[in-house]
């Protein structure tokens, strides 16, 4: 048991609660939630256990469809963004990301600002596609993953920025 | 068998995101598909005790307006009961002996809401444990929220009108033409009623009812008012734009209706098809 690992189970159940009592009530404009609980898979350090993040981050998506009855899409959706997460790393950070020590939770760069993009871009389409299923939703799938995508990424980076770790 | 265990070794990740994806894929596309097919929904201790304590805060919002509708529902029922001195029909509105009624009618409290996704579900304070099982019709005062979806012993899932997978018999209450009550999915305030005949004639304003041939609802619980009348071009029946009388983004208590002659007519129906 080291602090790794405890930072991230205590990571996982944080912001699944903050989630669930407050994030999935805002409805704003009626039908646009913001989904920051997947911080979880954006923070998890990069040279941590790939298996270890495919099963928390299943989890956390099936938690999330148990809260919203929504069969298995957060799952997948969830899923989908840990198994890529390295392709992510490569394409905003170069090659060689996994020899620096890329931590988030440092100043807002380009960089780190479109691996967070991509990530929320990502999670959000697998979701509203899984979400509504029908083709003659299509546009509403685009205009939801557009909305959410700009709501959630304000808030991660809130988050991000307004709870650091407290050394400096 | 060397080549087989190297193989897996070396794709472990990949196998495993396979293997996770392919799971949770299946639980999607299995609710989407059948009706109550899913195995993960709200309707379970952890889940129902989480909103229960999340609505114990939230309910105090809006007590007032829930105080009003409870109000005009008891000043409609005593106005029944103070109109009803006909010594003929006296007799019929008071309860009828216990075992003989049709329906039985269950109290419960809505502890989650959802109306913004296109397949939209409540969760509910009440399970097996208070005589709620699934596809039993959910009401309030104003009208028809849903019908129970899945039960655990002292929650349940309700799958409301606003879901694209819902389809209640409904009629129009002038006229008794008959069609089924649907969502578009778009907005929250309407429903559609399709394949009204176009014999009927249907004015905007016109009440729409629950129609007496489902085992679901009883007959003429209101649903809402005609807001607009479309021709479907494909099938030629009108399509209704349905205003309800439900606010759907604010519930609290319902009413649980179970139909004690459902089993009854179930058999019976399955009966006459077999021969």
């Amino acid at each position: 048991m080291n602090s790794t690992f405890i930072t991230n189970s205590l990571r996982f159940v944080v912001l699944l609660a903050i989630q669930v009592v407050i994030f999935n009530n805002i409805d704003f404009l009626g039908f646009i939630n913001p989904y920051p609980y997947i911080l979880f898979i954006i923070l998890y350090p990069v040279n941590g256990s790939k298996a270890g993040l495919l099963v928390a981050s299943f989890f956390l998506g099936l938690v999330m469809d148990m809260f919203s009855n929504s069969g298995g899409v957060h799952a997948a959706a969830c899923v989908t963004l840990a198994y890529l997460r390295p392709t992510f790393f490569k394409f905003s950070f170069g090659v060689s990301y996994e020899y620096q020590t890329v931590k988030i939770t440092d100043k807002l760069t380009p960089e780190r600002f479109s691996f967070i993009l991509i990530a929320v871009v990502t999670h959000h389409l697998v979701l509203y596609l899984l979400e509504i299923f029908r083709f003659n939703f299509i546009w509403d799938i685009l205009l939801r993953t557009l909305l959410s995508t700009i709501f959630t990424l304000l808030l991660c980076i809130i988050i991000i920025y307004l709870i650091k770790p407290s050394k400096r | 068998m060397q080549q087989i265990f190297n193989f897996i070794l070396k794709n472990s990740n990949r196998l495993l995101f396979l293997l996770l994806l392919g799971i949770s894929l299946s639980l999607t596309i299995q609710s989407h598909s059948y009706h109550r097919s899913r195995y993960i929904s709200s309707a379970n201790v952890f889940t129902g005790f989480v909103y229960e304590k999340i609505n114990n805060v939230k309910e105090y919002l809006n007590l007032r307006e829930q105080n009003n509708q409870l109000a005009n529902e008891n000043a409609q029922l005593k106005k029944l009961l103070f109109n009803n001195t006909d010594s003929l029909t006296a007799g019929n509105a008071l309860p009828k002996p216990a075992g003989m009624e049709n329906v039985k009618v269950y109290n419960a409290k809505v502890i989650n809401n959802t109306f913004n996704s296109k397949e939209n579900y409540l969760t509910l304070l009440g399970g097996e444990k208070d005589g709620i099982k699934p596809d039993m019709g959910v009401v309030n005062s104003l009208g028809v929220v849903g019908m129970i979806e899945k039960t655990s012993n002292g929650y349940s899932t309700v799958q409301s009108v606003l879901n694209i997978k819902s389809k209640i018999n409904a009629k129009i209450k002038k006229s008794n033409h008959f069609g089924s009550l649907t969502w578009n999915g778009k907005n929250v305030g309407f429903a559609q009623l399709i394949d009204v005949p176009r014999l009927a004639s249907v004015r905007k304003g016109d009440t729409i009812v629950t129609g007496g041939r489902s085992e679901i609802f009883p007959e003429n619980i209101p649903i809402g008012t005609i807001d607009k009348v479309y021709i479907d071009k494909a099938t030629n029946y009108y399509t209704l734009n349905v205003r309800l009388f439900n606010d759907m983004t604010n519930l609290g208590h319902v009413y649980v209706i179970e139909n004690v002659k459902k089993q009854e007519i179930q058999k019976l129906e399955e009966e006459t098809k077999n021969e």
